[in-house]
């Protein structure tokens, strides 16, 4: 099991769990990003922080730390 | 504002089409407003429909409705009626983004949950075909129970018929479907409830177990509910042992519920066609070619406005010199000329001379905006700015700073947060802006220039470049420093989140970028204008009085007769010199001669008056008062002086030490000027010491440390005061920002004064 902040471009993810009941994880659920939801890293910012993410019809940004707490299955 | 007309509110997630639907909507007949303790913009606007005037509210988009401001709450006061002084609306228009239908849904169903009428209006259906998304308008229509209006905002189609479909909503039952919830969560709203007593409606029961942390729960607590923490506590944990935790379950409820609803009426192509959005991405977020093009943008955006705003910067000083004179010849010397003509014509010049800089400004916001890039530019800069603990949205608040902070200041109403908006904007005064170029040019020019003056070593032709270039630096190294320490302290709250929508690019406007660019100039006249016409009247009361000249006679008098009597010799040397040209005469050339002698001892005297005047005003008195203060700064009356009466506008400095040091008032910007001034302030020395010399090296580097990190911009504090919609901001940005640049000048003094040995 992997969080997504471990991903490389290109690579795919199902979500498996979510971390926290904070601001941040509401608003990462709020976005989309359930359990059983797919997703796809498809870049990174030039200093590697944040990173570039498909889900559902859209792209989405977020910083590393955001991303560690949304645990993949890669695909 | 009460009023009989029905009230519509429109409600949606960011980057949907939402301003450009309330354009289509109320036309040109629109108004900003503002509640009080919020920081985020409301439009309200008007439309008419069979003879029937409709009030439109344009609410702040969201994702969601779990509020975690006082911002963000002000969606949910206005449609559940809890604003004050604002009409609960009849119904609710939800703007909803085809392309993007699921996420876009989820807002909506939080709206099925208000007890208001709501229609969808379903936008951008040309973007979901061109990706090969085909919506079933009707069926969802039916899915939702609730009115699908498919409308193209940007074309204005579907607006008559939305508008018939608000009109018939009116006065209708609200949704009778909405995502429903676990029976054991059902329980602990229903016992919350009971438990809070008074008439909370049902939404706020839910938000207040949901939202973590949320406004809502700041909100319950300030209205004395006792431990209401720990029993929130006990039932979100309760929850969580039903096998329905917050925040989770809502998010699995809405987006469960939308699935099924749309199960039928959504249909995906199985392979997503690229779309032209994934390729511009390609490049524009790329780690190389992304950040060159970037660089490239920022690079235009400055340049455009440091320098094509300055030909209309002109104009407008041209246009304010013109009314002066204009409005002075009609009136005899004394003091309501020189209110007019010093006082009120110059301080509406100071206010207008933003404007260029601020439409450009905007108009450049308003297209990345509105054409998608400002996410990529955030995205680009974030882990940047993070390192401050800001984030990628303050870059182009600060770089705009360094042209001039009264727009860097307004752009910053791009970041959404407040805590990183108020950071952004009290430390944008510290990037060197273009009003402080004028100052380090003379003083670098007079004392850091030439080597052979120099007097700590003979540093090479680069030191003007390094000293200027250092000067700029100051800020660049200092804004986030200061950004990290208020983080720390006075805006510390958790971390916000970055979690950031990528938009698809689309052609920007033209009308919400004429718009958006008008909208800010005429908020900065209107709003910051008049706080800085009136500063600007108390510096020239304060520098103009008394104006009694110790023979009993009107400086002002005094000094307009002696300037009629001077012009009247000039006219006729200027006469003699004429005739000479064509007439040699050795007589009258000894004459002419004579008579420029006289021009030039006049011109002296005249020189001696303003300055005698200037000293004994109650500014100057100030300035000799407080000398023992700039002492330590290396500093006498008369530069302290020049320094305090360029508060409210740095940019008088030039011409205030022109003043004192007898130059002449001149063009600051005029290098004849500069370069003889600069000459007097070599030559000036001591009062008390007439052979030790004024300024040296460590005297003028201590001055430029002063200005690059003084607030001396009432403009700037005016800004901070409508963008914070508090005293307590600019107050606070003055104080520390004049700290600090004592503190700095002190420091650079001393320590030059050392290595110097002077």
């Amino acid at each position: 099991m992997q969080t997504l902040d471990c991903l490389g471009v290109g690579q795919r993810g199902r979500v498996e769990a979510m971390a926290g009941t904070d601001a941040i994880t509401q608003r990462l659920y709020e976005m989309g990003i359930l359990e059983g939801e797919e997703l796809e890293v498809i870049g990174l910012a030039p200093l590697g922080d944040p990173m570039e993410v498909r889900l559902r019809d859209y792209r989405l940004s977020l910083r590393r730390s955001e991303a560690a707490r949304i645990t993949v299955r890669p695909m | 504002m009460k009023s009989t007309h029905p009230t519509i509110a429109l409600v949606g997630n960011p980057n949907t089409g939402k301003t450009t639907l309330f354009n289509a909507l109320s036309g040109l007949n629109q108004r900003v407003g503002n509640y009080p303790g919020v920081t985020v913009e409301t439009k309200k606007g008007k439309f008419h429909w069979q003879g029937q005037t409709f009030n439109v509210i344009d609410l702040p988009g969201a994702y969601s409705l779990a509020a975690r401001s006082p911002d963000e709450m002000v969606a949910v006061d206005v449609i559940l009626g809890r604003e004050e002084g604002e009409a609960k609306p009849d119904v609710v228009v939800a703007i909803v983004d085809a392309s993007n239908l699921e996420r876009n849904l989820y807002l909506t169903t939080q709206l099925f949950e208000l007890g208001v009428p709501v229609v969808v209006a379903l936008n951008m259906m040309d973007v979901a075909a061109a990706q090969g998304i085909t919506i079933d308008v009707a069926r969802l229509s039916e899915r939702l129970n609730v009115p699908v209006i498919p409308v193209q905002a940007n074309k204005s189609k579907g607006i008559q018929e939305l508008k018939a479909a608000v009109a018939k909503a009116v006065g209708a039952s609200p949704p009778k479907l909405a995502p429903s919830f676990p029976p054991a969560f059902e329980e602990e709203v229903a016992s919350l409830g009971r438990k809070l007593a008074g008439d909370v409606p049902s939404f706020l029961l839910r938000r207040l177990l949901i939202d973590v942390g949320g406004q809502t729960e700041r909100l319950f607590k300030t209205e004395t509910h006792n431990h209401l923490d720990e029993y929130l506590d006990s039932a979100r944990a309760r929850l969580a042992q039903a096998g329905c935790g917050v925040p989770a379950i809502e998010a699995r409820v809405r987006y469960g519920w939308i699935r099924q609803a749309t199960a039928d009426c959504l249909h995906r192509p199985v392979q997503r066609p690229p779309s032209w959005t994934d390729r511009i991405d390609a490049v524009l977020t790329h780690r190389v070619w992304g950040l060159l093009v970037f660089l490239a943008i920022m690079f235009i955006v400055f340049q455009s406005i440091f320098a094509w705003a300055k030909p209309l910067m002109e104009a407008i000083g041209a246009g304010q010199e013109w009314l002066g004179a204009w409005v002075g010849a009609g009136l005899e010397p004394g003091p309501l000329r020189s209110l007019l003509v010093d006082g009120v014509v110059k301080g509406v010049g100071s206010v207008l001379v933003f404007l260029p800089q601020i439409l450009i400004l905007f108009a450049f916001v308003a297209v990345l905006e509105d054409c998608g890039y400002m996410a990529r530019a955030a995205y680009l800069m974030d882990r940047l700015m993070a390192r401050a603990g800001l984030n990628g949205k303050s870059f182009i608040p600060l770089l705009s700073s360094m042209a001039c902070a009264v727009p860097g200041i307004m752009a910053a109403r791009v970041i959404e947060n407040r805590r990183d908006r108020f950071a952004t904007i009290v430390v944008a005064p510290l990037m060197s802006c273009s009003a402080r170029l004028p100052v380090y040019a003379l003083l670098i020019g007079a004392f850091l220039a030439s080597p052979e003056e120099a007097s700590i070593t003979n540093w090479g032709w680069w030191r003007p470049g390094v000293v200027l270039f250092a000067m700029y630096c100051l800020g660049l190294v200092l804004a986030p420093l200061v950004a990290f320490a208020l983080k720390r302290t006075l805006l510390r709250g958790e971390t916000p989140v970055f979690v950031m929508e990528m938009p698809l690019y689309k052609r920007p406007s033209v009308r919400i970028v004429a718009r958006r660019a008008i909208e800010a100039g005429w908020q900065f006249v209107y709003r910051a204008g008049t706080l800085i016409l009136a500063s600007m009247i108390v510096i020239w009361a304060l520098l103009y009085f008394p104006a009694t000249h110790p023979s009993g006679d009107n400086y002002d008098r005094l000094l307009a007769e002696r300037q009629a009597d001077r012009d009247r010799w000039e006219e006729q040397a200027d006469d003699l010199a004429k005739e000479l040209e064509d007439r040699p005469d050795s007589d009258k050339q000894r004459q002419l001669q004579a008579m420029r002698t006289t021009i030039e001892a006049m011109d002296d005297e005249i020189r001696e008056l303003q300055q005698a005047w200037k000293a004994q005003s109650y500014l100057g008195r100030v300035g000799r008062w407080l000398e023992p203060m700039v002492r330590p700064l290396g500093w006498d009356w008369r530069i302290g002086l020049a320094a305090l009466a360029s508060f409210p506008a740095r940019e008088v400095m030039v011409g205030t030490l022109g003043l004192i040091f007898q130059q002449g008032e001149g063009d600051a910007s005029e290098e004849g000027y500069q370069l003889q001034l600069g000459r007097r302030l070599q030559e000036a020395t001591w009062d008390d010491e007439p052979t030790r010399k004024l300024f040296n090296v460590p005297v003028a580097l201590s001055i430029m440390v002063f200005f690059a990190l003084c607030c001396q911009c009432a403009s700037t504090l005016a800004v901070i005061k409508r963008e914070t919609h508090s005293w307590r901001w600019p107050a606070f940005t003055f104080v520390y920002m004049t700290t600090l640049a004592y503190l700095g000048a002190l420091l650079v003094y001393q320590v030059g004064s050392l290595w110097s040995g002077v």
